[in-house]
């Protein structure tokens, strides 16, 4: 029988063919696997985990991110994602100034609250100038004026089961065919009660705009932009994301974004 | 010791003089992590060309500037009186890049993205799954570069192989020209461009890869607040991130032709099996010597 041979020169020119013929079909060799639920993307996504628990451990509580000085506000925040959300309710609360919309603060809370605009701006505050990081790439700084989110968690006393805060927003981000789906996103306790955790109200001392999310949002200053929802109107203590979505935590997230944005 | 050849003969009658060029070159260690980095290095590089295509600009200090400007470098498309076309603009210069930045695809299923289909993984827009591959490996490199980095200071591969020597500069000049002319000296040792170009990838370029990677996390800002000081702010560091990988691109291109030209038997068969076959010794020398 005869043996199963090949020349040098027959390997060489096999293997530049295969290795050209993978480059010029592109990269799509590695499409299969990769959307969310795939074995691959599954395995891969091990290491967001470990990410998360690095940074934490390294992080801790309560380091600060970097804040910054007026000299480095050189000009207004950009908005990004949903910048005029076209939501009747929305535009409703808007036309009167907001002067009906409510923080509601429920899930797993000794005490719901439904805060009004004054209320909120009543309590103590907190200005920072720190910087937006997008997920996409770029950078921009502004100085943000809200109240710390832990104030509000102290007076609706979170019940010891909760461990996630999940924001509700009056922005649909996507319209899908069993209906709008709101923007909405989760962090946990530690980041929530994190000192520069605020709910904003002000950018660059004035009122926040709405294309940056009026009446209030979310600033959560050791994570990505899209961990900091905008056009909020209730705050839900949660044990698990179970029942949000599809699962992962958040409205980008359950779109293939890790749930931890710190990176 | 490894460095002794195989060819050492236990008798006088197994001496093949063919034979006594052959010599062990590189640990299992050196080639475990070299292979690490091959294939780790190609997904870092084909997600993270997925992840500036989100972004396809580069800025330079704190912040990206929207309303005044920073941008260094910017692919993008726009429409002209011929229809789109892909441009890249560096530094105020813009070049037509159609067909492969900016503006790409199959014949008439062109799209605007920076970079093209075929470099990006996914290939298609997917800047979440991107980032997953991109984190992945970017765990698997540094583990290895740690490996590699603790191997080769207790098995003497740093000392012996990469560290520079005053005999290096010497050699410096004659080492330039022999590469010019494609003339290649198949010894025990990393000759002086070697050694540069090396010592060059795993002592400054993998690891400013790693510190300006870390530098645009948002939460190890909190860590190393300093870190974005001395980078000379998080755009810059980005800037650099993606400086470094054209550098790793432009070793990998040269790393290949110099393998091509010397020898890709040779060269391949010592980064897998350890065994590389040196020039045989010269007339009237004494014999090779076998180990260092």
């Amino acid at each position: 029988m005869p043996k199963f041979q090949i020349s040098r020169r027959k390997f060489l020119t096999s293997a530049s063919l295969g290795l050209s013929g993978i480059m010029l079909s592109g990269c799509d060799a590695f499409d299969g696997g990769l959307g969310i639920g795939g074995g691959l993307r599954s395995f891969l996504e091990n290491a967001n985990g470990l990410t998360w628990r690095a940074q934490r451990l390294l992080a801790g509580r309560d380091a600060l991110a970097p804040e910054f000085t007026e000299a480095d506000i050189r000009q207004p925040q950009r908005p990004n994602g949903v910048t005029a959300p076209d939501d009747d309710t929305y535009k409703g609360l808007l036309a009167n100034n907001f002067a009906d919309w409510r923080l509601e603060v429920t899930g797993l809370v000794e005490k719901p609250l439904s805060l009004t605009r004054e209320q909120l701006q009543n309590m103590p505050s907190r200005t920072q100038i720190t910087r937006h990081d997008c997920v996409e790439g770029w950078s921009c700084i502004a100085k943000w004026t809200g109240t710390p989110l832990s104030l509000v968690l102290d007076q609706a006393v979170v019940k010891p089961q909760a461990r996630y805060v999940m924001f509700h927003c009056l922005d649909t981000i996507e319209q899908s065919l069993s209906g709008d789906i709101k923007y909405y996103g989760t962090i946990d306790l530690i980041d929530a009660r994190h000192p520069q955790t605020i709910l904003a109200y002000g950018l660059n001392g004035k009122p926040l705009p709405v294309e940056n999310g009026a009446p209030l949002r979310v600033r959560v200053e050791r994570q990505l932009g899209y961990k900091m929802p905008k056009y909020l109107y209730k705050i839900e203590l949660v044990d698990s994301f179970a029942n949000i979505g599809g699962g992962r935590g958040g409205y980008w997230e359950d779109n293939g974004y890790d749930w931890y944005g710190g990176i | 010791m490894e460095t002794i050849a195989r060819s050492q003969p236990a008798t006088e009658a197994d001496a093949a003089p063919k034979d006594a060029t052959l010599i062990y070159r590189q640990s299992r260690w050196t080639r475990l992590t070299h292979w690490l980095w091959a294939f780790s290095l190609f997904f870092m590089l084909l997600s993270g060309l997925q992840i500036f295509n989100a972004r396809p600009q580069l800025y330079i200090g704190k912040e990206s500037g929207f309303g005044y400007n920073n941008t260094i470098l910017q692919i993008g498309a726009e429409n002209t009186d011929n229809g789109p076309r892909g441009f890249t603009e560096i530094f105020g210069h813009r070049f037509d890049t159609t067909g492969v930045l900016g503006w790409s695809g199959p014949p008439g299923q062109e799209t605007p993205r920076a970079f093209p289909a075929w470099a990006t993984i996914p290939s298609y827009y997917d800047l979440g799954t991107a980032r997953v591959v991109h984190f992945f490996f970017a765990w698997v490199l540094s583990a290895t570069l740690l490996v590699w980095l603790i191997a080769g200071l207790v098995n003497g591969h740093v000392r012996r192989d990469l560290a520079p020597r005053l005999d290096d500069l010497r050699r410096l000049p004659k080492d330039i020209v022999d590469h010019a002319k494609l003339k290649f000296h198949h010894t025990r040792e990393y000759n002086t461009l070697q050694k540069m170009a090396y010592g060059g990838v795993l002592f400054v370029l993998l690891p400013l890869m790693i510190i300006t990677g870390l530098a645009m996390s948002p939460s190890m800002n909190s860590v190393l607040p300093w870190l974005n000081e001395i980078l000379g702010g998080r755009q810059t560091a980005r800037t650099i991130h993606f400086t470094v990988m054209v550098l790793l691109v432009l070793f990998f291109i040269i790393h290949m032709l110099m393998i091509l030209a010397a020898g890709p038997i040779n060269e391949l068969r010592s980064i897998i099996t350890g065994w590389y076959r040196t020039d045989p010794p010269e007339k009237h020398d004494e014999p090779a010597e076998r180990s260092i």
